[in-house]
Order: C-alpha cells, then sequence, then structure tokens
C-alpha cells in the first residue's frame, strides 16, 4: 500500500496546490494544510492517502454549500426560536462575579431582538491598558474614576427635617474606600444650592446644610432628600458599581451600569477593548457593523450559557436583518415587520386594521413578492422549490407518433 | 392538471368613491324589513335575493350561478346624510389640518411646494419608501402649524378631534364650532389632487372625501349567510343586523328631512346614523358604547372580522383548513422503519389518494373499486373524464367496474407505500413535520419508531398526531424528495444528527458492545434475527469451553467495510472511567478500524440523539441518509432486542444503601447543619461580615445556600459513589446517558438537599416562619425548606409540602415561558421568512434588497456542515487513514 511515501511538506504543498487550490475555500484549503502537515510529522504519509483525503475534502465541501432557493431566514428564525422554548426564565449570576445580577436566557433574549434602548442590566467590561493592569492598586485607582459615587454611598444617614435642615453623617470607612474628602462632598453639597452647607462642630464626619427658607416645604422634603442622595460626587454617571477581577495575570474592571462614551475616555482604560452589553450604545458610539457584532456575541452567549448548540450562521442572519439597514431595526411591529414593503404582510402580523386603512388611504400597492403575501392569495411562495419559474408542458404525442416512437426504440435495440 | 395561466403581480389599495360603489351595486337597499310574511327575501331588503345565491339550488337572478359558483354580488344604501368613516378619523383630520379652511390647498408656498414636488418624485423613482414617508410626514407637520393660508391668504384655525369622531374648529373668540360631515367633506373636496399627493395619499384610488361616507355598500349575502336553527327560526349574522339599524335610522332621517323637522332631531337622528355606520365597521372603536345584541352579546364588526389571531387573517389567510387529514394518538412500535407511520385501517379508509386508470393499472382499479369504501384496500370515489365525482357508497360498483378506462381518476384507499406528512404541534421548526411511508395497521392509533420522537417531541402520554395526504403528484415528489424522514436525521440547527438513540436503544447498546457480554449462538441467531442479518456468522471470538461471540462482533457486521472512527464513549466523562490512549482497560473509547469494531462500548456519545460528530453522525454524511435509516431500522432494533434479553430493569433495590453509608450521609447533614447553625449563631451576634454588594441578610442566606445544597449533595455524592458500580442499572442509565444523572440518584438513594424559589431558601407562609411547625424567626434548615431525606426513605410531611412548594415553581415557569417564546419566534419568523439564497449565492430580500453578500460568511449550509464547519479536516484524515493511527 505504502509505497508511494511522500518525503517532504514542499511534495505535500505542490499536491495541495494542484488538487485541491481553488476547489475548496481558502480557509478549508489552509485547515487542510495545516492538518495534513500535522499527521504527516507524526505519522507519515503516502500519496495515494493523500489524494484520497483531498478527494474527500472537496467532496464535502462541495456538498456543504447552500442551494440557491434555500430559505435561509426562516430556517434560522426556527433554529433559534425552537429551543428558546428550553430555556429558563430566572436571571443568573454573571460568570464569576456573584454581585452582579445579569439577565440572562429567554428574557435577555427578547430584550436583544426587541432592540431595547437600555438593557435590563447593563453591564461594562473594562480592560486596561499595560501600565494599570498588573497591579490591584492602579486597577483601583482607574475604578475610582469609573465608579460613581453618590453623597449616599460615602453616608450612613441622610435626614432633612424643615427646621433643623438636613443632617448628613459619613461613613469615615466609605470615605477612605472610596477616595473621597469631607471637602469634596461640602463642595458638592454647595453645588446644589439648598443653603449654608457646615460641619458639625462636635462631629468631622457630620456635615449640616441650613435650608434656605423658601426650601422648607413639607411636600418637598422627600425631593430634597433624594436630590442630595443622588448628588454624584465623582464618577461617571450610570456605572453604579465596579469590581475588580483578576483574569490570568491581568486585572479586569467590571462595571454595573454602562456609559461607553465616558468610559473610554478614562485614562487608563484599554478602549480597544472595552465592552458593554448595552447594543444601543455600542450602535450610537461605534457604528452599525459593531452593533452587528455585539448582537451575534449577545446572542451567541445567551444560547452557550443555556447549552444549547446553535449554528453561528442563524444568528448572524438575523443580526444582519436587524442591522442591514444601517441602523438597528427590532424584530417586531416597530421594526422589520413593520417596514416591509408588502401591505398584506404588515396586516397579517399585528394591527391588521390600522395597517389596512393607512395602505388605502395611500393607495398603497402591494407587489406581493414575500411568502405572507403569496400564501395569502394563493399562489406559489418565491421559496425553495417555488422558485423555479419554467414549467414545461409534456410533450402528448398524438397516437400515430407514438408508433413511431415505439419503432424507433426498436430500432436503436 | 391544468394550471391558471395569469399570476397575481400585484394587489392595490385604495377607498372607494361613491360612482364606484353605485356602479357595483346590483340594487339599492331601502327597507329594513328582510323577509316577508313566507320567510322570503323581500327585494330592496337586506337579504335580497339580488345579493347572491346562498340556499341550495338557488339560482342568483344577477348571474344565473348556483351558490357553489356565484361569487355574491354588492348592493349599496344612499346615505341621507354623509357619515364619517370611523377608520379614516386620524386620515381625515390630517388633512383638515394641512389644507386651508378656505380654498383647500396645501398650507405651504408656492415655491416650497415646486421643490417638495420635486424632491418627492425624486424619491419615488428611486424607490426610496422610507425616506418618501419621511418627507410625508415632515410636509404635514409643516403645513399643520402654519396660521395663515400662503395662497389666499385666510387666517386658519385650530381643529380638534374628539374620538371617536367629531371635528372642532377653535375659532378664538366664537370657541369651538363643530364641524359636521357635510362641513368636513366639503373641505376635502377642495384639496387638488396634486396637494393630496404631497401629503401621502393618492387622489386616483383614495381621495380625500370618499372618506366621508354618502353611500355605503351593501356586502352580498354570502358574506353574512343567515342560520337556519332547529327550532326553525332564522338567525341572522350580526352584519345583516347591523345593516337593518343603518336603514332604518337612515329612513327614519330622510322623512325627518324631507318632512322638515326641528334641526334639533335632524340632528340626533344623524348623529345616530353615525353611530351604527361606526360600530358597523368597528364595534370597538375608543370612546363609543359597544353596540349589542338583544340577548346582551357583543356585535361583531368588519374589523373584527379581520383581526386577532382567529380574524379573517390569520385565521383564514394565512392559515387554511384542510382536507385530506387526520388525527389520532400516537403509539410507539419498533418494529417499524423510522420513516415509517402505522395508520389504523379506520382511517386509511377515510383518506383517499386519486389515481388516474391506465392501462397498466386498470386491473387493479378495477378491483379497487369493486371493494368499494367499507372494504379495504378499496375506493371512496370516482372521477369520470367530463368531471362527474361518483359515490362508491351508492353505486352498481360492479357495473362501474366494468366500465372503468384509461383517463379515470381513481379516489382509492391509502396503502402501503404511500406518502403522507405527519405533524406534531407545536410546530416549532421544520422537522415537526415529516414525510413517512404508510404502513395501514390495525387499532386506532398512529405508530411511530422510537427513534423519530426527539424531532417531534413527542411522547406516548397520550400525545395526538396529525397526517395529511397529499394529493398532487407534485406534492408527492417534493414530500418524497424532501420531506422524508431520513432526509432529515441531520438538523440545520448546528449540523448533527437530531435523530438518534435515546433511553432504552442507549443501555441495550452499552449491555450488548459491553466487554463482559458474551453471546451464545442462539443469541446470536436471535439477535442477527431482529437486525434481518442474512450473511454468514462470524467466527466466535471464544472458542473453549464453546462457541461464543462478543456484541461487538454482531455491530461489526453492519459497519461499512473502510468506516474508521475513535471517539471517548460517554462512560469516559466520569474520571474513574477515562483513558487517554487506546490501551484502555475501561473500554471507554470507541475505535473503529475498517469496519471493525474492536474497542469501547457504544453508548450516547456514538448513537445518541443531539450527538454531533458521533458515529452516526459520520454514516449519515458519508455513506448516505439510506444507510444511516437502515442502520437505525435494523442496528437499534438490536440493542432493543439485547435489552429485553438480558432483562434490564431497575427497582427499588438497586437504590438502597448499607448502614454504614447511610450513617456516613447523616454524619455529613449534621455537619452541614452545625456549620449553618455557627453561621446563624454569627449573625445573630451581629459578627457576619457582608459580601461586597450584599448586605448582612443576604449574605447570611447566600451561605447557607451554598452549604445545604451544592457543597452537601456534592459530598453526600463522594460519599454514596463507592456504592454504585456500573453493574447497577441506575448507574447504567446514568452513566451512558440513557435517562438520569448523578444528581437524580443522589436525591433518590440519600437526600433532596435545600429547596428553593426563584434560588432562594423558602420563607414565605406564615408571619416570619413558613409553617405554624416552627417558632417564628426560626432560620434553621428545617424551617426553611431543606429536605433531609431521600425519595427511598421517603419525605416526611413537613419536606414534602416543601418539595411541592418548589416544585411548583418549574411548573408556573414553563407556562410562562411558552407564551413567551411562542410569541418571539412569530415574531423572528415574521422577520426572517422572506430571506432566500439567490443563484449568485447572496441572500436577499424578495425586493432584491441585499443582506448578505454570502450566506454565512462562507457559503455554508449548516445542516450539510460538519457541526458547523464547511469540512472537518481531522474527520476526513481519520476516516482515511483511520485505519492504521
Amino acid at each position: 500500500m505504502s509505497k508511494n511515501k511522500i518525503h517532504s511538506i514542499k511534495q505535500i504543498d505542490r499536491i495541495l496546490e494542484e488538487k485541491l487550490r481553488g476547489r475548496a475555500s481558502a480557509l478549508v484549503y489552509n485547515e487542510t494544510r495545516e492538518k495534513v502537515i500535522e499527521k504527516y510529522k507524526e505519522k507519515g504519509l503516502t500519496v495515494e492517502e493523500l489524494e484520497k483525503i483531498i478527494e474527500e475534502t472537496i467532496n464535502r465541501y462541495e456538498k456543504s454549500l447552500v442551494e440557491p432557493g434555500e430559505a435561509v431566514g426562516t430556517v434560522a428564525a426556527q433554529s433559534i426560536g425552537e429551543p428558546s422554548t428550553q430555556m429558563t426564565l430566572r436571571t443568573f449570576h454573571y460568570a464569576g462575579v456573584r454581585e452582579f445580577n445579569v439577565t440572562l436566557g429567554l428574557p435577555r433574549l427578547i430584550e436583544i431582538v426587541d432592540a431595547r434602548k437600555k438593557p435590563g442590566t447593563p453591564i461594562m467590561e473594562i480592560p486596561l491598558i499595560d501600565e494599570y493592569k498588573y497591579s490591584e492598586e492602579k486597577a483601583k485607582e482607574v475604578a475610582r474614576k469609573v465608579e460613581s459615587t453618590t453623597i449616599e454611598n460615602v453616608s450612613k444617614e441622610i435626614n432633612v427635617d424643615p427646621y433643623e435642615g438636613a443632617v448628613i453623617i459619613l461613613d469615615p470607612e466609605m470615605l477612605s474606600d472610596k477616595g473621597v474628602k469631607v471637602e469634596d462632598v461640602i463642595s458638592i453639597l454647595e453645588k446644589l444650592r439648598l443653603g449654608k452647607v457646615y460641619v458639625d462642630p462636635e462631629d468631622p464626619y457630620t456635615v449640616h446644610i441650613e435650608l434656605r427658607p423658601e426650601k422648607v416645604d413639607y411636600t418637598k422634603i422627600e425631593k430634597i432628600r433624594t436630590k442630595i442622595a443622588n448628588a454624584k460626587i465623582k464618577g461617571i454617571k450610570g456605572i453604579t458599581k465596579v469590581i475588580i477581577q483578576k483574569r490570568g495575570d491581568e486585572y479586569v474592571l467590571v462595571a454595573e451600569g454602562s456609559n461607553l462614551a465616558e468610559v473610554m475616555k478614562v485614562p487608563g482604560v484599554d478602549y480597544r477593548r472595552i465592552y458593554t452589553n448595552n447594543i444601543a450604545e455600542i450602535e450610537a458610539i461605534l457604528g452599525i457593523e459593531a452593533a452587528r457584532a455585539a448582537i451575534i456575541r449577545e446572542i451567541k452567549e445567551v444560547l452557550e450559557d443555556q447549552g444549547l448548540d446553535v449554528d453561528i450562521r442563524h444568528i448572524m442572519i438575523l443580526a444582519d436583518i436587524m442591522t442591514w439597514t444601517g441602523r438597528i431595526r427590532q424584530v417586531g411591529r416597530m421594526g422589520i415587520a413593520g417596514e416591509k414593503p408588502s401591505v398584506l404582510a404588515r396586516a397579517t402580523f399585528e394591527m391588521t386594521v390600522q395597517k389596512l386603512v393607512e395602505a388605502a388611504t395611500e393607495g398603497a400597492i402591494d407587489p406581493l413578492l414575500g411568502v405572507t403575501e403569496n400564501v395569502i392569495i394563493g399562489q406559489q411562495v418565491p421559496l425553495g422549490t417555488g422558485i423555479v419559474e419554467i414549467y414545461m408542458t409534456p410533450y402528448t404525442p398524438k397516437e400515430e407518433e407514438e408508433e413511431d416512437i415505439e419503432a424507433v426504440i426498436e430500432k436503436s435495440r | 392538471m391544468t394550471r391558471p395561466p395569469t399570476r397575481i403581480s400585484s394587489v392595490k389599495f385604495g377607498i372607494l368613491s361613491p360612482e364606484e360603489i353605485r356602479k357595483m351595486s346590483v340594487t339599492a337597499i331601502i327597507t329594513s324589513e328582510v323577509y316577508d310574511n313566507d320567510g322570503a327575501p323581500i327585494d330592496g331588503g337586506v337579504m335580497d335575493r339580488r345579493l347572491g345565491a346562498i340556499e341550495p339550488r338557488e339560482v342568483c337572478p344577477v348571474c344565473g350561478n348556483t351558490r357553489e359558483s356565484c361569487p355574491g354580488h354588492f348592493g349599496h344604501i344612499e346615505l341621507a346624510r354623509p357619515v364619517i368613516h370611523v377608520s379614516f378619523v386620524k386620515h381625515i383630520h390630517m388633512y383638515l389640518k394641512a389644507t386651508c379652511r378656505v380654498c383647500g390647498r396645501i398650507k405651504i408656498s408656492e415655491a416650497e411646494r415646486e421643490k417638495y414636488i420635486e424632491l418627492m418624485k425624486g424619491l419615488e423613482e428611486l424607490g426610496l419608501d422610507y425616506l418618501k414617508r419621511r418627507l410625508h410626514e415632515y410636509i404635514r407637520r409643516k403645513a399643520a402649524t402654519t396660521q395663515k393660508c400662503p395662497h389666499c391668504g385666510a387666517k386658519q384655525y385650530k381643529i380638534r378631534l374628539e374620538k371617536p369622531h367629531s371635528f372642532y374648529e377653535d375659532r378664538g373668540e366664537e370657541g369651538y364650532v363643530k364641524l359636521n360631515p357635510i362641513e368636513v367633506r366639503a373641505r376635502l373636496e377642495k384639496i387638488p389632487d396634486e396637494d393630496v399627493r404631497l401629503l401621502g395619499g393618492d387622489p386616483v384610488d383614495a381621495r380625500p372625501e370618499w372618506m366621508v361616507l354618502t353611500v355605503l355598500p351593501v356586502p352580498p349575502r354570502s358574506v353574512r349567510p343567515s342560520i337556519l336553527l332547529e327550532t326553525g327560526i332564522r338567525s341572522e349574522d350580526d352584519l345583516t343586523h347591523k345593516l337593518v339599524d343603518i336603514i332604518r335610522v337612515n329612513n327614519r332621517l330622510r322623512e325627518h328631512i324631507e318632512s322638515g323637522a326641528p334641526n334639533a332631531i335632524i340632528e340626533d337622528e344623524w348623529e345616530l346614523l353615525q353611530y351604527h355606520v361606526t360600530t358597523y365597521f368597528d364595534n370597538e372603536a375608543p370612546g363609543i358604547p359597544v353596540a349589542r345584541h338583544r340577548s346582551g352579546k357583543v356585535l361583531k364588526g368588519i374589523a373584527q372580522r379581520l383581526k386577532g389571531k382567529e380574524g379573517r387573517f390569520r385565521g383564514n389567510l394565512r392559515g387554511k383548513r384542510v382536507d385530506f387529514s387526520a388525527r389520532t394518538v400516537i403509539s410507539p412500535d419498533p418494529n417499524l422503519s423510522i420513516n415509517e407511520v402505522g395508520v389504523p385501517e379506520m382511517i386509511a379508509k377515510i383518506l383517499t389518494v386519486p389515481e388516474r386508470v391506465t392501462q397498466w393499472n386498470i386491473e387493479e382499479m378495477r378491483k379497487l373499486v369493486l371493494n368499494g369504501p367499507d372494504k379495504w384496500p378499496g375506493a371512496n370515489y370516482v372521477i369520470k373524464p367530463d368531471g362527474r365525482r361518483i359515490s362508491l357508497k351508492y353505486v352498481d360498483r360492479k357495473a362501474l367496474a366494468e366500465t372503468l378506462a384509461p383517463g379515470f381518476i381513481v379516489e382509492r384507499h391509502l396503502r402501503d407505500g404511500d406518502i403522507v406528512l405527519f405533524n406534531r404541534q407545536p410546530s416549532l421548526h421544520r422537522i415537526s413535520i415529516m414525510a413517512h411511508v404508510v404502513r395501514v395497521l390495525p387499532y386506532k392509533t398512529f405508530r411511530l419508531n422510537l427513534l423519530v420522537c426527539p424531532p417531534y417531541n413527542a411522547d406516548f402520554d397520550g400525545d395526538e398526531m396529525n397526517l395529511h395526504v397529499p394529493q398532487s403528484e407534485e406534492a408527492r415528489a417534493e414530500a418524497r424528495l424532501l420531506m422524508l424522514v431520513e432526509k432529515h436525521i441531520l438538523t440545520p440547527r448546528y449540523g448533527g444528527p437530531i435523530i438518534g438513540g435515546l433511553q432504552d436503544y442507549i443501555s441495550g447498546a452499552f449491555l450488548l458492545t459491553n466487554k463482559s457480554t458474551l453471546l451464545t449462538r442462539e443469541d446470536v441467531i436471535e439477535l442477527l434475527g431482529v437486525a434481518g442479518y442474512r450473511g454468514e456468522l462470524p467466527e466466535p471470538a471464544i472458542l473453549k469451553p464453546g462457541p461464543y461471540w462478543t456484541g461487538k462482533q454482531l455491530i461489526s457486521l453492519f459497519l461499512p467495510k473502510d468506516f474508521n472512527y475513535k471517539r471517548p464513549a460517554k462512560i469516559a466523562g466520569a474520571t474513574a472511567l477515562r483513558c487517554i490512549d487506546e490501551d484502555c482497560p475501561h473500554d471507554s473509547i470507541v475505535i473503529v478500524k475498517n469496519g471493525v469494531f474492536l474497542e469501547g462500548v457504544l453508548d450516547k456519545a456514538s448513537i445518541g440523539r443531539e450527538e454531533p460528530e458521533s458515529l452516526i453522525h459520520w454514516l449519515v454524511k458519508e455513506y448516505g441518509e439510506d444507510i444511516a435509516r437502515l442502520f437505525m431500522d435494523y442496528v437499534y432494533r438490536m440493542f432493543l432486542r439485547f435489552a429485553e434479553k438480558y432483562g434490564f430493569t431497575m427497582g427499588y433495590t438497586h437504590l438502597l444503601l448499607p448502614p454504614e453509608a447511610k450513617k456516613r450521609i447523616l454524619e455529613i447533614i449534621e455537619e452541614k447543619k452545625k456549620e449553618v447553625y455557627e453561621l446563624i449563631e454569627k449573625y445573630h451576634r451581629g459578627e457576619l461580615e457582608p459580601r461586597p454588594g450584599r448586605t448582612v441578610e443576604e449574605t447570611l442566606e447566600d451561605e447557607i445556600i451554598d452549604l445545604l445544597s451544592k457543597k452537601l449533595l456534592d459530598d453526600v455524592a463522594d460519599a454514596i459513589t463507592p456504592y454504585f458500580t456500573l453493574t447497577n442499572p441506575v448507574i447504567i442509565m446514568a452513566r451512558t446517558g440513557a435517562r438520569g444523572n448523578p444528581v437524580n440518584l443522589t436525591q433518590m438513594a440519600a437526600l433532596l438537599g435545600q429547596q428553593t424559589i426563584r434560588g432562594r431558601r423558602i420563607t414565605r407562609g406564615y408571619l416570619h416562619r413558613t409553617l405554624p411547625h416552627f417558632k417564628p424567626k426560626d432560620l434553621g434548615p428545617e424551617a426553611r425548606g431543606f429536605v433531609a431525606h431521600g425519595f427511598v426513605d421517603g419525605l416526611s410531611p413537613i419536606e414534602m409540602f416543601f418539595h411541592a412548594a418548589a416544585g411548583r415553581e418549574g411548573l408556573t415557569d414553563t407556562a410562562v415561558r411558552t407564551s413567551q417564546s411562542g410569541y418571539m419566534q412569530r415574531r423572528l419568523i415574521n422577520a426572517l421568512q422572506d430571506l432566500k439564497v439567490e443563484y449568485d449565492g447572496t441572500v436577499r430580500l424578495p425586493t432584491g434588497e441585499i443582506v448578505q453578500f454570502l450566506y454565512g460568511e462562507d457559503g455554508v449550509n449548516p445542516m450539510m456542515s460538519d457541526h458547523g464547519k464547511a469540512v472537518k479536516v481531522e474527520r476526513v484524515i481519520e476516516k482515511v487513514i483511520g485505519w492504521r493511527i
């Protein structure tokens, strides 16, 4: 069997170049080359074996290609929709960070498909640049800049009384943890313009605000309290909590809340590797291609987390239909379904009567190109075997001719 | 069969003009009387005979057809005063706001108007519908805010729409002045065609003034048939009732106008007419009392007929009811092929296949006709070349069989070998409907092979399935070539087999291929007989003390001679049974070289369903679906037979633990409980450190759950595993992937552990406690749903209560989830259904827009891929040289 042993990698390349190049995609070619050389080094290979491998590869590659007319959309929708019945409803902890709850499973999938402006649980992953990523201290430094600290975060108690004014008892531990000084708090409180701010002469961690008389109003006490509590001392709006995580040998920040534009500007943050699960934000800041990639990544993550095996091509086609117009469109009546050219398709999906009335006032024309429309009017659907447009009328031979044909057959024997 | 020569290329929508309504009407409907004393419809009433034939044998006076072919004809009602069509109020409002109240022209200066017209035409040419719509929106808003008409200089007033259909003009000092429909219509009439176009309308097919009705079309009788109740009383359709109301009020209004009645009375009647017309169109219009029957039942307007899941669109147009279908309970039959379906004889005698009589089948057809409808295999109808259908029930079948000639069509009973579509709802993916080959069987259930349960997601606890018989040659050809079960062993979801072994097939395969299984000649003959083997017996593996064969030898007989395969078995998932190379003492690596099954055991990883890159996957991909089908039909049957021969069973005794193990479990439980109490103590003393971002209480709960569910069960599992070996059927099932998992085992043999609801311990119930058996604020394990017993020992009443409470969560979860995911899938399908791959490899919408330049970026069909990859090169190499590595 092994008479024609291959002697060199060069010989493999020559055979591959001759027999496989151009007959399979570059990806398949390169992988074949790599794997074949590996096997050759390990176990040796004969020319016949290599030729057989090439033949099988070409055969498999050609068989694997999609056929024209394939209803790839429907198949994608089914491939994503069917396993979603097996998903859990609950939200689970984020991988590794049990402090954050992240929406996963079906609710998250619906969120993505709905193209919500803001996810239920926004999360950011913030890798750091080389100067910062190996030191926990330095990472913490960045974390402090990112995490938004409010008065509430650093205080034990906030009391507002119309007569005594507001009393804020600060927590020294939290102050040092967040790197905030009492003076910072005072200057922030002064900016609120509620009245005179001063530190309690007896306790350096108690701050008083003498409410200006016009602010004294029973109905507004609670409002004033929340105003004080939510006053931002520092950090980035929307980021409520930051946790430092060690991944391999580098420190990575994980943030609850999302504000891509601002966080990218923070020095020390590696903006090239930053990630958020807020797809709308990605679209606004990084553009539609980034948003498409984010949709794919998010859906893939949800499905993988649930242990569901779905081909990436199905997810890609969903992401593409959501983004090909240049902006994210929701899967539903306010997006893709609502912008279909067909009146009948729109009317069938949701809000039947309104859509029909609209079409009537516009004098709209339904071009009857899609699936739904053709089902409705009882015509063949332009998908799969339905894309064939040529029909052959079978030739029916007249009686005399029939004899002729038989004679011909007879003769040919 | 002749094909219709034309194809509808488009449908145009619009509003009927009064002229058109009159033109298409066959008669004016003038009287509210419907039937005379003899029960015959009155001419000029809403059931006028000219509106189309609906009674049996009634001949339509207009077209001369009977009810089968009379399409029905419209009538019309001349309204005494115009009324507004509710559905269009928003659009009427828009037109009123955007145009001048005096000259009727759009309130945009001439120069700008020209500019917009230009722009609109440009967008139209480019086919940018979305932008065109935005332009209309912009023009409308701009025109509406203009205070003074740029054309005639008239001052403009704000127009307010009072739902559902009143318009008021805010004339400053004069206050709000109501615009009646006549005035509204007059204003709309004045709008020039070009301006209508600018505002997004269509002056040819949808003039704005047609939104105010002066003539009302009366739909044909067939649209609103009356039904004859058993009592002989005629019951009219809701629309008919509504039309009668409209005519009655309309006539009264006309009389009042003609007799010169006071204005207030006329106004009242006019308002009433408006109400009836409104509810006729839409009986759910906001701000209007719903119209009811005398019985109090809410009437259905035209809008209600179209709307919703059971409405005309989703209920009758997108989804249609069909003939030639059957439904019954399903039950299993492992002796059928995977592509067969057992059809009860009773059903086979009702479902028919039209078969054209030819000179080659005429004798056979004669026999079928002679057998008639009651004797299977027979036939129910004969269709003569002139198109006449003859029922074989009431005819001299002998005589008819004699006259049978080529060209006749016999609607014969379903019989073995026919192709049918088989379906189980919910039809979530395309493999929920597959084509099967008929096998007519006794009894009354559909029978199917167990291997096709996964794609249908079927079991036999009372599931029912549907069956459809394709009636045309094209449909049958497509069913056979595209829909047959074996064409769907591979699923497009992930490029692997979805059909494959499950449950007993897997335990049977394991037992058969197990090292310790030795088969006598009788065993071998029986098993091979089941598998339909017709060759010679292989050389026995053992000769002394007598000839014995191994299970692996039997499998080898059915493997292709050049098949090479190597993969760890599922049982290698347990660390104790894992092997790295071929020299495996646990027999946990499956190795096939040149079609000889050398090593390993068959289990879920090789022959299971939903296992990509498995033995069965490569068999389908490399040797074709027919070989794979035969393998599944015959070899898998052998697995089942061996499980039966072996007497594979599982019982209570297989879960019993020796006393020392029980003691150990109790110790572990006590240990963990102690830790929990320590935690609680610590919490009460206020010494518990909260985890970052959590309160002390949450931290305590988290740690307790950690201790009692995960850690405890892991410890217990470790303690009991030594007592369960691969000789235990429960373990066989769990390890081979047939059924169950180690957690189930622990829960049966040892204890259930902590019961949770939404990931928390059970806390709800009474104030500060779950049940009255506990002291308030007791945080101990028992008081919060810890179950210290397993199913073998049995649960205490309190434990059983907690278990049921936690179990219910799963049930509600499923109930909520199905509706949510169902809706999501409907939306996904709707968004994606029109996409297709074109001949050039791009993915496009039917309008020609490209969504992907190359499908999936590599043009590979996931179904035909090797688990997502175009070519899995490792496998190719293994296939070719696997025999020597």
